[in-house]
């Protein structure tokens, strides 16, 4: 890219990035500032911390590249339903842990439904525990969202690359090729990324779906330094071990990401006559069928346990379910804050690795950021005065890389493409923003509105440390009825939780992406 | 004279808020819940004490120590309840609890008598399975037999320790070899008590590490008598759960007064129904109706609280190489 443009302001992006990292060092620094020195990492330390990586890197390599099927059969295909499976490829992510793996159990489990047909059939059962039934989890979490991202680049492909695909008579194969193979290239490396960060703080999901202490993840590992050994100086270097491996994963995928641009077009319906043979129908059919399959029966059965227990939740589940509301809406503000101007700044930095910032959100532990951000306000303020604030930015903080990856690509090709007779026309800073920019994000923009607020409704994070009885959001109230036995309830409290969380994904997207095509 | 007016009903009000002292108190998340006892006692305890009582939840109990532990003697706690038997020794040397004079007709298998902690209730861990399960008479049938378990991490979770607890206080350096042997029986481990209960249920093993006082839980709220709990014959270990006062707290009185309550009439009857625990003081009423089909375990198991913190690193790491084979 020899071009570099100016038509953004970088001041306000490195400002927004500068914030990012120091919220999360200041909550280090804390826990540090209270550490007795000593201690270093254990046998069992680096043992959790190859697994870790092992897991994360399995899980990651699988998400991405099953999604490609997925989301190259979704961006050629119109069938009925279509909008709501796109919707619904925003569930997985967004359900609390616990949600999602008695849904996965319920499929999958000893009991489930597939080992009930297995021996109905007199074949032999399936067992999900063991690495295996951490990476299904981990692909059941993170495939749809990988599915989004990238069936939304294949979106920003211009419909004349295809009109002329078409009039030259290009194979499918050639498309692909030509075509579709260099904006994976652009799209692929930075999404396994950020799949791989998100496994790699996994630690209920890892520790139930494992089988026991083999699968031990390096946050479990800062969990029993802060809750068992109340080690701190342990806590917080194995929190900066999880943010240097996050930081290199992101590092290296950035820098293999290759600088092209799809180049601009005249926005036009996009038609894909290389789709209508017959073999390419099939893989579509398959693909989708299968992806829809293993989205939706895990969502089914969370639904079929919700509803019996929805009669059964009290009122105070309803009106955590309001204060999670009020929550999800202020990171989705503190997100728009941050993310804009710093997406601004990548895109026009000569370097996308400074992208590798906004992967610090969700690499730091949220114990740790709690934690860390308790002790520097407890000398200062009633840390339980400012839960919801607190859980509201680190919320947007964790966030923050999702709506990078969502806005950066598209907003690096139109200041490519439109950057420079943007100049010519004085068109720069807010401007540029108010007349190019925005108008042309806006479905990116709504579909990371929605999702932070969806993933901030899900979130129990920080959240616990500082809840008292009357500040509480909805997975924490979820999680409260579970210790209390019922578990009915709890369901119910989760159906309603997935609904609430997918009707704010569902009206931030769908306003995002209201007369545009996606 | 409008100011006057406002500076003195500013006043008043300000003079009525400081004449209702706060008492807070830090405990478990599910103490809190709807279902739990947290409102039933908020409501008895705030009619004899002229205050206004605030439950912080937080966790479970090795939670509340590690918040106690960062916030130093600066917490605007004044008690803290549901800390139980495992950790009182970490607890003790932290030096943030204050001696109680509170005392209690006590109904423990063993005696009490701390000087800093009251125990408000307890209860046996046991392996609860369905009606329909023969189940094994200890822990050495148990690791003989197909039957599939789950339990807690004792790295996350205060069942989980008392496990370890129990296999150590049982089978003292024969506890690997016991463990050795459950390694095939265990389906998973999870991170907390909520998860493994959660799992069961689902059908994902036939018994699950959790309290002799569960099936109570389904006989009496659901009308379910299908679950019971298995007595283990070399005995079952204790949790005993306990209430302390802070020597930092600006309302000792008042926090007296609350452990006194406590061990009262009022809580005790509350506590089985809501808490799913025994009493540490028999109500005059006696148990709830449903108790007497419990399980009563031969022999309880203790380890003392100041031996605790040594063998628990120890009892960790013969969990951990038998569990990783």
């Amino acid at each position: 890219m020899a071009l570099r443009a100016f038509a953004i302001s970088t001041k306000t992006g490195i400002g927004a990035a500068a914030l990012v990292v120091g919220l999360i060092l200041a909550a280090i620094c804390a826990v540090l500032t209270r550490a007795e020195f000593g201690s270093g990492l254990g046998p069992a330390d680096w043992s959790a911390i190859r697994f870790t990586v092992f897991q994360a890197a399995i899980s990651a390599a699988l998400s991405s590249l099953l999604a490609i099927p997925i989301a190259r059969a979704l961006a050629r295909r119109r069938f009925p339903g279509r909008g709501l499976l796109v919707t619904l490829l925003g569930a997985p992510f967004i359900l609390p842990v616990i949600v999602a793996v008695l849904g996965l159990l319920t499929v999958f489990g000893r009991a489930g439904w597939l080992n009930m047909a297995l021996s109905d059939l007199n074949l032999p059962t399936l067992s999900i525990y063991g690495l295996h039934g951490v990476v299904l989890a981990h692909v059941f979490f993170n495939l749809p969202l990988a599915t989004r991202l990238m069936l939304q680049a294949w979106q920003t492909i211009p419909a004349e690359r295809f009109r002329l695909a078409a009039q030259l008579d290009l194979t499918p194969r050639a498309v692909f090729q030509s075509i579709e193979w260099p904006m994976l290239r652009q799209i692929v490396p930075g999404t396994a990324a950020l799949i791989f960060v998100i496994c790699l703080t996994s630690f209920a999901v890892a520790l139930t779906l494992g089988g026991g202490p083999r699968a031990t993840t390096i946050e479990l590992a800062i969990y029993q330094a802060f809750r068992f050994d109340f080690d701190l100086s342990r806590a917080a270097i194995l929190s900066l071990v999880q943010l240097a491996l996050a930081g290199s994963a992101a590092l290296l995928a950035l820098w293999i990401i290759p600088s092209v641009s799809m180049g601009g077009g005249q926005d036009r319906p996009r038609q894909r006559w290389d789709a209508r043979g017959g073999v390419q129908r099939i893989i579509d059919i398959l693909a989708i069928g299968i992806g829809a399959l293993f989205l939706l029966l895990p969502l089914g059965a969370i639904v079929t346990r919700g509803l019996a227990g929805i009669l059964l939740t009290p009122a105070s589940v309803w009106q955590a379910a309001g204060t999670s509301v009020g929550v999800a809406m202020v990171s989705i503000a503190v997100l728009l804050v941050l993310a804009l101007p710093m997406a601004g700044w990548i895109a026009t930095a000569k370097r996308g690795s400074v992208e590798a910032v906004g992967l610090f959100g969700v690499a730091a532990s949220p114990l740790m950021i709690g934690t860390g951000w308790f002790i520097l306000i407890n000398p200062f303020a009633d840390p339980i005065a400012l839960a919801l604030p607190v859980t509201a930015l680190v919320n947007a903080l964790m966030a923050l890389p999702f709506a990078l990856r969502i806005l950066v690509p598209p907003l690096r090709d139109t200041v490519q493409v439109y950057g420079r007779l943007s100049q010519a026309l004085s068109l720069t800073g807010w401007p540029f923003w108010r007349w190019v920019a925005l108008p042309r994000l806006r479905p990116q923009i709504g579909f990371a509105m929605g999702l932070t607020g969806a993933l901030s409704m899900g979130d129990l994070g920080v959240i616990a440390l500082f809840a008292d009885q009357d500040r509480t959001t909805l997975p924490l109230q979820m999680y409260r009825l579970m210790g209390s036995y019922q578990m009915e309830a709890a369901a119910g409290a989760a159906l309603i939780l997935l609904a609430l969380s997918l009707g704010i994904f569902w009206i931030f997207d769908k306003a995002g992406r209201m007369n545009a095509e996606a | 004279m409008k100011y006057l007016t406002l500076a003195a009903t500013t006043f008043l009000a300000t003079s009525a808020y400081a004449d209702t002292p706060e008492l807070v108190v830090y405990t478990y998340d599910s103490f809190v819940s709807d279902w739990g006892p947290g409102p039933v006692i908020e409501k008895a305890f705030e009619q004899t004490c002229a205050c206004d009582l605030r439950f912080v939840g937080m966790g479970d109990g090795a939670a509340l120590l590690a918040r106690l532990k960062l916030e130093g003697a600066r917490s605007d706690a004044d008690v803290v309840l549901g800390l139980d038997t495992s950790l009182i020794a970490a607890a003790k040397e932290t030096g943030l609890f204050a001696q109680t004079a509170v005392t209690a007709d006590y109904d423990l298998p063993i005696a009490w008598n701390d000087d800093s902690f009251v125990a408000y209730d307890w209860g046996y861990f046991a392996f609860v399975h369905g009606t329909d399960l023969t189940p094994p008479a200890n822990f050495k049938a148990l690791a003989d037999s197909d039957l599939k378990i789950v339990i807690q991490d004792p790295r996350s979770s205060t069942p989980g320790l008392g496990l370890l607890m129990w296999v150590k206080a049982a089978y003292g350096d024969e506890a690997p070899a016991i463990w050795e042997g459950l390694a095939d029986n265990v389906v998973t481990v999870t991170k907390g008590w909520s998860e493994a209960y959660g799992l069961f249920l689902e059908g994902e093993a036939d018994m699950v590490l959790s309290y002799t006082t569960s099936p109570a839980y389904h006989l009496i709220a659901e009308e379910d008598a299908t679950k019971t709990a298995a007595a283990f014959d070399e005995g079952h270990y204790m949790q005993i759960e306990v209430v302390g006062k802070l020597a930092g707290s600006d309302q000792p009185d008042l926090a007296d007064a609350f452990m006194q309550f406590m061990v009262a009439d009022a809580a005790q009857t509350a506590l089985p129904t809501t808490n799913w625990m025994y009493p540490a003081v028999m109500p005059a009423e006696g148990l709830p109706k449903g108790f007497e089909t419990l399980i009563t375990p031969g022999k309880a198991l203790l380890i003392p609280n100041e031996d605790v913190p040594a063998l628990r690193e120890e009892a960790l790491a013969e969990w951990l190489s038998a569990l990783s084979q």
